[in-house]
């Protein structure tokens, strides 16, 4: 076959790299060996429930998840009671949306947040926009995935109660212009919101210097455990909400329920070897990131790659291959964990709505993958990668009636296509 | 998506990729499905003066079970006579690579493509496609 590569190409067995080989960051990351033996006494020995007050188990506990509290803060430059423990990004996200919007709602009932949020930002706007009365504004970005501030500015008025925009977007990775969001949420008064879940622990994140009213936080996605995440609530001024799960009152009365020692020492933990490690993780994961793109795109042309090319974190790279669909890559590249924009990897059969809102055209968004890089990636697998990669896009492209068309010179705009 | 080992089969190894001369009057191209929706087949066929599709080709844009369908639709018309390619149904193609619920629209495009490309085929050749039942005289259509 043409697609053959001439020189005998080195097997991952001779590389000796274990395979599968991940590389969907994105999705989540494997705990940190160093969070998880952080972790172990709080499920035997330490098992005590950290609100009980009248004996050394609870107390024990209780000062765990004090020190991870304040851990968490250090990392996004907080002080410690303003962090507020919750099952994961997607609770943080709806205690910050739904919470603060009903609480402001008489005098201010509008929100303002950008197309391209994580579904459950997005739905939880919904969910106030078609039954409790709020006016949500969704943000349209520009080709590069950032938003317009101009039209952020249009947008907001003195009835928003909350601007909602996220800090690093998790298909593209582009990083969103926090500051001067924040700026422009409170010249009118109103709250700023960023899901940070993809950012923090990955880009230096401040909520004095950048602003910042309300941050969620995701464990699972910073080499800590699943099931656990924070909600950043700003003190001064003071940043007032409506709980969502009530009873006990933990959490200062925003999040009732037993906090999980175990997984809040985990989270902790992830945050304080985040807080230590971004320089050297960051220079790491720039250089692989670097090195999967340049091989890539060294021996393939037509590739395109999604999301503005400065303002990203560099450990999400998402391409498309032109004229190879993608999900017909992933099954060639199947000992390569990865993500696909593609309709044909969703259950919905609707090419990512995300890439659609850059304006991606939908054959491009159909022939995209998402390349996730992180802590534990090395360069052996991203060597590999890159080569497994340019052979089946080589030989798919082979297969590709809209590659030979292209050869040919044909157009394909010009081709009367029967959608289906 | 986990897939069964015919239609992993037919992806790392097909049959027939390629195309043929589309010029060639005895060559019947079908190009059916958008790139828009993620999935463009090209189907092509080469039948001989008795009416027998003696070579076929075929190249795909798709997912996986889009290039297992038209893989595996080559290897059936081959040796067949064009009104008994005509009878392929989407079913038998979704059946014998055992193709998920979602992916039942790979197997109507194969479908679509076998009867584009002996479309093509008849209109160069002026050759009419059998009557309404089309099964009742395809002798005729071959003896023309």
């Amino acid at each position: 076959m043409a697609t053959k590569a001439t020189e005998p190409t080195k097997s991952a067995v001779t590389r000796n790299i274990p395979l599968p080989i991940y590389l969907d960051y994105q999705a989540t990351t494997p705990t940190d060996p160093r969070v998880f033996g952080a972790m172990l006494p709080y499920f035997t020995t330490k098992f005590g429930n950290p609100h009980s007050r009248s004996h050394s188990f609870g107390w024990e506990s209780e000062e765990a998840v004090e020190t991870a509290r304040g851990q968490v803060a250090a990392l996004i430059g907080a002080s410690d009671k303003e962090i507020i423990f919750t099952s994961g990004a997607t609770e943080s996200n709806n205690l910050a949306i739904k919470g603060v919007g009903r609480f402001y709602k008489d005098r201010r009932n509008e929100i303002v947040t950008v197309v391209t949020e994580h579904k459950c930002v997005l739905d939880a706007c919904r969910h106030l926009e078609q039954e409790e009365g709020f006016k949500v504004t969704y943000l349209a970005v520009q080709k590069n995935g950032l938003i317009d501030l101009n039209h952020l500015r249009e947008a907001v008025t003195d009835k928003t109660a909350l601007v909602s925009v996220m800090a690093v977007n998790n298909e593209i990775g582009v990083i969103q212009p926090l500051k001067e969001i924040a700026a422009i949420a409170h010249e009118k008064g109103a709250f700023f919101h960023t899901d940070a879940a993809q950012a923090a622990g990955k880009i230096p994140l401040d909520v004095e210097a950048m602003g910042i009213d309300l941050m969620s936080i995701s464990g699972h996605k910073i080499y800590g455990p699943k099931g656990i995440g924070a909600l950043y609530v700003r003190r001064k001024p003071r940043v007032r909400l409506h709980a969502l799960i009530h009873g006990g009152g933990q959490e200062r009365g925003m999040r009732s329920g037993t906090v999980p020692t175990p997984l809040v020492v985990g989270l902790g933990k992830a945050c304080e070897i985040a807080k230590n490690e971004m320089g050297t993780d960051n220079e790491r994961i720039r250089a692989l990131s670097d090195r999967l793109y340049n091989g890539i795109t060294k021996q393939l042309k037509d590739i395109v790659l999604n999301g503005d090319r400065d303002h990203r974190f560099p450990g999400n790279l998402n391409l498309s291959f032109s004229y190879v669909e993608g999900e017909s890559l992933m099954m060639g590249i199947r000992d390569i964990a990865v993500s696909s924009g593609s309709a044909c990897t969703s259950a919905s059969l609707e090419p990512s709505y995300v890439l659609r809102a850059l304006g991606v055209e939908e054959e491009m968004a159909h022939t995209s993958i998402r390349f996730g890089i992180g802590r534990m990636t090395t360069e052996a697998e991203i060597d590999y990668a890159i080569e497994t990669v340019v052979k089946h896009v080589k030989k798919l492209r082979e297969m590709s009636p809209l590659w030979e068309m292209v050869q040919e010179g044909i157009d394909l705009k010009s081709i009367q296509w029967s959608e289906h | 998506m986990a897939y069964g080992e015919k239609l992993i089969d037919h992806y790392e190894n097909p049959r027939n990729i390629g195309s043929l001369d589309k010029n060639a009057t005895d060559v019947g191209t079908g190009l059916v499905g958008a790139p828009a929706c993620g999935d463009v087949m090209k189907l092509q066929i080469k039948v001989n003066a008795a009416g027998v599709i003696e070579d076929a080709k075929f190249k795909t844009f798709g997912c996986g079970s889009a290039i297992a369908s038209s893989s595996l639709v080559t290897e059936w018309v081959k040796g067949k006579t064009v009104d008994e390619a005509e009878t392929i149904k989407n079913t038998q193609i979704a059946q014998h690579l055992a193709l998920p619920p979602v992916k039942i629209h790979c197997s109507v495009l194969a479908e679509d493509a076998i009867k584009a490309a002996i479309a093509d085929y008849r209109r160069k050749t002026g050759k009419a496609a059998p009557a309404a039942a089309a099964a009742s005289e395809p002798a005729k259509v071959a003896a023309e």
